[in-house]
């Protein structure tokens, strides 16, 4: 522990800024911080270092690692073409977030914004999707998607043609995620903006009705702009879910076929962990990482530069 | 909008199409889940003909039998010891942080409180070969600890957030009032910021919930004991047992999200606030 030394703002003599309750203060450091500091830096912190050491290793977790190949591991991922398409379905994630869940999400907002008779039990019905398991809505829409007793597949049979089986077909697997994706998340982004219209200031709007603005121009120039912040924020929250994307894909594909419809994580978890290859799989992590802590720093460095 | 309705032509094209849109998207989000729960009612033959609809016979042994075997409560049981055990700690551990960076300004503290919130730049699964090893050096693997802890440790960032916005909040008359008295910091803690916070304790102890209770990776990394697997595991394996029998797959999953569901429609408040003011901080 550092040492707490009582510097309490003022240029006071030390006695004085220690004061009676010095004591009592002093206790609540030694004994409120550690817990939270040891349990932080000893899973999530020194894995991220531990991970950076292990990737320079040819190891399969027994013992210790002895076999250094130094950035061997980063060239046989780099080398991988199933790490290239999990980089590229990750890629493309993101596009179909930008493309048509946060569209719909935004219009479902400025939809259910107002209160009218059934606003908030659709507004609900929207955001359940989010709170199911990602394990479960994997099994629901695998089901969905299945050839024989699917609901897809009854619908191709009732125009009499012979259902696909979109899971199973490297040109289909990743459109049938996809959509998995915009039926589960697009509510959580849709309450973002409800919550965000909610707050917005509506007299704002309402001068520039009386200053003769449409419905359309007022939203096209008042409120959307007011809702930038919030769009910034959605679509950071895109990028970084489709990073993690993992428990959606095993029950629907496990990745496949043949690598077509893999994320970074589950490219991460079929390759490394499953395999306890722990240095090619840390070396996944590793880009991972820095995949996410680029991100995350000149998104908010560019974009989010106010908030 | 409830009394703009009133006054308008009842043919409105707007409100038409806004109908018909909130419409589909209804039911886009229903028809997968109704046809879950539904499935789960109908034999095997009757789910390939009629996926849609109702069941023609109700099966009622399709649930009644996961009911009435011990796996489906083994497997509920074990996420609920995993999730409270989670929650516990998290509460604890974040409370207790958050009010130190809330209230005592010490040497270091932004630095300390900046270095917490790293935990937010990136999920568990970068590093989670080098937890398990971590993990499996504890002694820890196949126990629910082993599977709590780490996720205690990724949930803190955004619960110290929180808790500490919440903390500051608390007028500072009131401390300063309470220390004359000779109250003391551990004091305050537990008697004037503890029960003054409980609804962002709710708050944030909901989220870790709802997060712990849906976790998969971090239980399939550290489990390998059936008996110890919670529901999301557990699901996959029956699944993986059961391969085509989708009608019992389909009981199994209704009864299975049912909890969360439950849990979904009676702390709703607690939930969405939750997971978008957490969002928002982010």
């Amino acid at each position: 522990m550092s040492s707490p030394v009582g510097v309490a703002g003022e240029a006071a003599p030390l006695a004085a800024v220690r004061g009676p309750n010095w004591d009592s203060r002093f206790t609540v450091l030694i004994l409120f911080l550690p817990p939270a500091l040891l349990l932080f830096t000893l899973f999530v912190v020194l894995p991220i270092g531990e991970a950076a050491w292990y990737s320079g290793f040819n190891w399969n977790g027994f013992g210790r690692p002895t076999h250094w190949i130094g950035f061997g591991n980063y060239r046989f991922v780099l080398e991988t073409r199933a790490f290239w398409l999990a980089l590229r379905n990750n890629a493309l994630i993101i596009a179909v977030s930008l493309a048509i869940q946060l569209p719909l999400a935004l219009t479902l907002a400025l939809m259910l914004a107002d209160r009218f008779r059934g606003a908030v039990a659709l507004r609900m019905l929207f955001f359940m999707p989010y709170i199911l398991a990602e394990i479960a809505t994997g099994l629901i829409f695998s089901f969905v998607y299945d050839g024989d007793y699917g609901l897809v597949a009854s619908i191709w049979r009732t125009f009499g043609a012979d259902p696909p089986h979109l899971l199973a077909s490297t040109d289909t697997a990743m459109l049938a995620v996809l959509i998995v994706i915009v039926w589960k998340y697009f509510g959580f982004h849709m309450m973002l903006f409800i919550a965000a219209l909610q707050s917005l200031d509506k007299t704002l709007v309402e001068a520039a009705r009386i200053d003769g603005a449409t419905r359309t121009q007022a939203l096209r120039h008042v409120v959307i702009p007011l809702l930038y912040p919030t769009i910034r924020l959605s679509v950071f929250f895109a990028v970084v879910g489709s990073l993690q994307l993992f428990d959606l894909v095993m029950p629907l594909t496990r990745g496949g076929p043949a690598d077509s419809s893999n994320t970074i994580v589950s490219f991460l978890y079929n390759n490394g962990i499953s395999r306890m290859r722990v240095g090619y799989g840390s070396a996944i992590g590793v880009i991972l990482f820095v995949i996410c802590v680029t991100f995350a720093f000149t998104y908010k460095r560019w974009f989010m530069r106010d908030e | 909008m409830s009394s703009a309705e009133a006054s308008r032509a009842p043919f409105d094209p707007a409100v038409l199409f806004k109908a018909a849109f909130l419409a589909a998207v209804a039911i886009f989000v229903l028809v997968p889940l109704l046809a879950t729960l539904l499935g789960g009612f109908k034999s095997l033959g009757e789910l390939r003909v009629h996926p849609f609809g109702l069941p023609q016979h109700w099966e009622w042994q399709n649930y009644a039998d996961i009911l009435f075997s011990g796996r489906y409560w083994q497997l509920l049981r074990n996420s609920l010891i995993i999730s409270t055990l989670t929650v516990t700690l998290t509460l604890i551990t974040a409370s207790m942080a958050a009010f130190t960076f809330a209230h005592i300004k010490f040497f270091g503290s932004s630095m300390l409180l900046s270095y917490l919130t790293l935990g937010l730049l990136f999920p568990a699964a970068t590093a989670v070969l080098p937890l398990f090893i971590k993990v499996r050096d504890l002694g820890l693997l196949d126990t629910y600890f082993g599977v709590a802890l780490p996720q205690v440790a990724f949930s803190l960032a955004m619960s110290v957030l929180l808790l500490r916005r919440f903390f500051r909040d608390i007028p500072h008359e009131l401390l300063e009032a309470a220390l004359v008295d000779g109250c003391s910091y551990i004091k305050f803690f537990r008697y004037v910021t503890l029960p003054l916070s409980r609804p962002i304790l709710a708050t944030v102890g909901t989220i870790t919930f709802v997060n712990s209770w849906n976790a998969y990776l971090l239980p399939l990394v550290m489990l390998n004991t059936d008996a110890l697997y919670p529901w999301p595991l557990g699901i996959m394996v029956y699944q993986g047992e059961y391969s085509s029998e989708w009608h019992l797959i389909l009981a199994f999953i209704t009864l299975t999200i049912l909890p969360t569901i439950i849990l979904f429609l009676l702390a709703q408040k607690h939930i969405v606030a939750g997971l978008t003011a957490g969002a928002v901080k982010g």
